[in-house]
């Protein structure tokens, strides 16, 4: 190829500097890649590099500190960040695949398409590790729904997602929902899948052997989300509608044709391995599966199937089209695969080969049109890494000083109960999540609603997986360090409140703009935080995705470290719901308060329209006795129910024992003193505790297991009647505590 | 006498319940069963054929429209006019009215979402091949999960259809009552499952597999199955 050639292809011209600013990289980082490759790059090259070296795939602003967080532990298969998704152990040959993603700004522009290609995002990094997708849960924020445009990104977004996971196949029946002005125009949906795959036919994605073909297969490749991971690296700003090209379209069909074919080439020899073509597509895929096995690749764009005839070669690499994947398999078994593709109707065409020297090429019409060492575009190769400016944000102290025992109540403990069970943060999410199949596969033991946690039965074994995400952005704003380390405490907790041992964690870091030092602090105190905390439960991080500029015209949402907890129990038949179960009953206070635990309450904001208040520390010791000690009364069927105290305190907890079942609901008749603080007793949300029932006749053997694991324990009153009554302090009929709880949203929804 | 001949599950590419409808019946009902590749020529010596669940073809277009032209779908018709047993579970059901095989359209639910909840049903005929396990007026709990269950027939066709006899299932209140709020999807008068006039094709919305093992709730789907179980081993 000679200079004159070289020039006539406008794919090689050499890029400006002002053309890399312009896709998002600086200019010491344009002037690194010139070092790179002992030359200017082409226009080409400056658009993978300025992809893969963006805060979504490189982590280049997050990746230092995410190294501090525990990553092993005896039971992890991979080291975090090593494949698409954390590995676990479960035993008798099975590992579990899982990890949580986010997909913020392409819901916040377009919320049906956003959420559900965020879906099927999540699904892939699952599938591509051979294991079937077995349940999904989201962790969502939202402004209030009191406002249109959240009600019409609420109702999208849940579409969104309704759409493709009962499509797609997997029970989507679990997550949380809080609602905040913080998120007003850019609302968090992030997305949890959890798969199983027997440990002998995990599939990995490090390329290997030189000469082994490469095959791409899907979805054709068109100019949807073309920059998707730049754009996901920006604040948003009122321009965002500018930015729809960006957010691509989803096929939950193609999709699930996709999941299939790949699990059927998983159990042959003849795959090597394989990666899905999330962001930065086809440029993330082939340069990581490269660098991870130590390979080079040529790639053809000639023969990449195309929607449309003449799209340059920077586009066909930057395309976010969605349900593609790319795989290497063993040459002289290509036959193989492409019956397997062929039998579930789906493209898969050769479009490239294995090389020794390390060097991404891409080659068009006969044009070398980029020419990369692989690993200098990776994250853990050549991508750059940062460490920012933090500090302090000044107001912290002065929220931290604010006592909420110094004010005085505005209404009576009845009526504040009857409104928080009305808030949407409390109220029932049926609303939500009668939109998605919670049952398909028939796998799942405790849908959304009915537990602390989601449970489903790994197929064929007695084994249960209980899920739950949990964080509140109310703590994380008031103390980023002890919010997240409560995150993680209410994670664990609801995981062993169906019975579960929390076993390992996944997350999704949702924060504002990291050049920005204060944003930056909660950054990394949260980090901290989270460090800590998975240390002293001995559940390893293995993963998950960092979501930074989550701000609208420079106002940052609450920072919310998303905690995605995963819990495993040796017989799936004893998992716990949170609802009453029958009449006289025993129910008991499992743990005690060592605060007010207002700092930070719902009661706080819903009252007193505060958020502020010093949070109460975890008692990391009594935690993890907490979980012992609900795990086996579980195992030893002593349970009928548990449902741990958190947003609105034991009022709320108690209430929402009473009328979670909603077709049968129990009263409650509790007798314990509210002196010395009503209003703490009633609503603070002290961590480390949990209400249970159990039948009056196993009263001795839980005083004894609570004894033996150094659990603090109370009886609050019996369950009965229709009425929740707590004596001198309210009276209140259950029928009206669950019309407001079940009729919150979707009033909110009609209106 | 037990039957060798093997209960068939049709699985189109989009079909997200054939798993559950094979684990039914070979796992739970132990009897043998065998899936069979929408671009099979024929099904076989089937002894009865479900059309699960899901999305057979993606659905993009309307429920099952694509799905009745599936190379299989002759051999099931054929089938059926001999009088084999043919049971079409939700995306299954809308596939049977595609195909003519059962009267009626699948609109989408009066509410415009999917829906995905336990409902209950009244059993309307115990003297089916599909519900001989149970008694008339019995009332089960199981899910639903669906866009498009809005049965929908002219005034005039639900009257020859209740006059010959062929609603099997109603949606109702816990007690039985055939009530507007007991109707999930705005289907014409509460009907959740039909049966064809011969009696060996039948379609239902709700998802009888889902509460047939035990683990998973109170199973009062599996007595659907195992009436089919004991038709075809000819008790």
């Amino acid at each position: 190829m000679n200079q004159v050639e070289l020039l006539s292809n406008p794919a090689v011209r050499p890029a400006s500097l002002e053309e890399a600013k312009a896709q998002g990289l600086t200019a010491d980082e344009f002037a690194h890649i010139h070092r790179i490759l002992g030359r200017t790059p082409n226009v080409t090259e400056t658009a993978i590099y300025s992809v893969m070296w963006s805060e979504h795939c490189s982590y280049k602003n997050s990746i230092l500190e995410l190294k501090t967080l525990p990553r092993s532990g005896s039971r992890l298969l991979a080291e975090a960040g090593e494949e698409n998704a954390g590995l676990v152990d479960i035993g008798d040959g099975w590992a579990v695949a899982f990890k949580i993603e986010s997909h913020n700004h392409p819901s916040a522009v377009e919320p049906f398409q956003g959420a559900a290609t965020g879906v099927g995002g999540i699904l892939r990094d699952i599938f591509t590790m051979g294991a079937r997708p077995l349940l999904i849960l989201n962790s969502l924020r939202f402004g209030p729904l009191t406002e249109i445009r959240n009600r019409f990104l609420f109702d999208g977004v849940v579409r969104g997602i309704a759409h493709y996971g009962n499509c797609f196949g997997v029970p989507t029946a679990g997550g949380e929902v809080m609602f905040d002005p913080s998120y007003n125009g850019n609302p968090l949906v992030n997305a949890m899948a959890v798969g199983v795959v027997r440990t002998n036919k995990i599939t990995r994605n490090k390329a290997k052997g030189v000469g082994n073909p490469v095959f791409y297969v899907g979805s054709r490749t068109g100019r949807d989300g073309i920059h998707g991971a730049t754009f996901a690296s920006e604040e948003l700003s009122e321009d965002n509608e500018s930015k729809r090209p960006s957010v691509q379209v989803g096929d939950p069909f193609a999709e699930k044709l996709l999941l299939e074919a790949t699990l059927e080439l998983a159990q042959t020899d003849a795959l090597i391995a394989i990666q899905d073509m999330g962001a930065a597509g086809l440029t993330c895929s082939s340069s990581e599966m490269s660098a991870a096995g130590g390979m080079g690749l040529d790639l053809y764009l000639d023969k990449v199937p195309l929607r449309e005839a003449d799209m340059h070669p920077w586009e066909i690499m930057l395309s976010e089209s969605q349900e593609r994947m790319l795989l290497v398999a063993e040459a002289g078994k290509e036959d193989q695969v492409l019956s397997i593709f062929a039998k579930w109707n789906l493209e898969c065409v050769e479009v490239g080969r294995l090389t020794a020297d390390g060097n991404l090429r891409v080659w068009q019409h006969g044009d070398l049109v980029a020419n990369i060492p692989a690993d200098t575009l990776v994250l853990g190769g050549g991508a750059p890494q940062y460490r920012r400016e933090s500090e302090p944000p000044a107001e912290l102290d002065e929220l931290a000083r604010f006592d909420p025992l110094s004010l005085t109540a505005l209404i009576d403990p009845g009526t504040a109960l009857l409104k928080l069970l009305a808030n949407p943060d409390i109220a029932s999410k049926k609303w939500i999540y009668e939109q998605y199949d919670q049952s398909v596969r028939t796998n799942t033991k405790l849908e959304a609603g009915r537990g602390d946690a989601a449970v489903v039965r790994v197929e064929g074994t007695l084994k249960g997986l209980a899920a739950s995400t949990d964080c509140n952005g109310r703590y994380v704003r008031i103390n980023p360090r002890l919010g997240t380390e409560l995150a993680v405490a209410e994670a664990a907790r609801n995981v062993a409140c169906v019975g579960a041992k929390p076993v390992a964690v996944t997350n999704c870091l949702n924060f504002g703009n990291p050049y920005k030092p204060k944003i930056y602090h909660f950054f990394r105190e949260a980090i901290a935080g989270m460090s800590r905390a998975c240390r002293e439960l001995d559940t390893p991080v293995t993963g998950g995705n960092v979501s930074f500029y989550n701000e609208t015209n420079g106002e940052p949402v609450f920072p919310t470290p998303v905690i995605g907890m995963l819990g495993l129990m040796d017989d799936v038949s004893r998992a716990i719901p949170s609802s009453f179960r029958s009449s006289d009953d025993d129910i008991f206070l499992l743990g005690s308060a060592s605060g007010h635990g207002l700092g930070g309450s719902l009661y706080l904001k819903a009252f007193h329209n505060t958020v502020a208040g010093a949070l109460t520390p975890v008692d990391w010791q009594a935690e993890r006795y907490l979980i012992e000690l609900l795990v086996e009364s579980a195992s030893k069927k002593i349970l009928r129910s548990a449902h741990d105290v958190s947003d609105g305190g034991l009022a709320v907890t108690l209430a929402e024992c009473c009328i979670i079942d909603q077709e049968n609901p129990i009263g409650a008749h509790v007798e314990m003193s509210t002196a010395g603080s009503r209003t703490s007793v009633l609503f603070g949300e002290a961590p480390g505790r949990v209400v249970v029932s159990i039948k009056p006749e196993y009263r001795d053997e839980l005083i004894y297991l609570a004894n033996k694991h150094g659990v603090p324990l109370r009886q609050l009153g019996t369950t009965g009647g229709v009425r929740f009554t707590w004596k001198d302090e309210f009276d209140l009929p259950v029928s009206a505590m669950s019309d407001l709880f079940y009729g919150a949203i979707p009033k909110l929804m009609a209106t | 006498m037990l039957s060798k001949q093997p209960i068939d599950v049709v699985v189109f590419p989009g079909s997200n319940c054939d798993h559950d409808a094979f684990d039914i019946i070979g796992r739970m009902m132990g009897h043998p069963v065998t899936e069979v590749w929408h671009q099979a020529d024929d099904i076989g010596n089937a002894a009865a054929v479900i059309l699960p669940g899901g999305f057979s073809y993606g659905d993009y277009l309307r429920s099952g429209a694509v799905a009745r032209f599936a190379p299989v779908m002759d051999s099931v018709v054929d089938f059926a006019k001999n009088g084999g047993p043919v049971l079409g579970i939700c995306n299954g059901f809308q596939i049977l009215t595609e195909a003519g095989m059962l009267p009626g359209v699948l609109m989408r639910n009066s509410g415009l979402r999917f829906i995905c909840r336990e409902i209950y049903l009244r059993v309307e005929r115990d003297d089916t091949i599909f519900t001989r396990r149970y008694i008339k007026g019995q009332v089960l709990k199981i899910p639903i999960a669906h866009n498009e269950g809005n049965f929908y027939l002219p005034e005039d066709q639900l009257d020859e259809l209740e006059a010959n006899n062929q609603v099997v299932f109603r949606y109702c209140d816990r007690k039985g009552n055939v009530t507007p709020e007991a109707n999930p999807n705005g289907a014409a008068r509460n009907i959740a499952g039909i049966i064809n006039r011969e009696g060996n094709v039948m379609g239902m919305m709700p998802h009888p597999e889902r509460r047939s093992d035990p683990l998973l709730g109170k199973p009062d789907g599996a007595d659907l199955f195992r009436s089919l179980v004991d038709h075809v081993n000819g008790r």
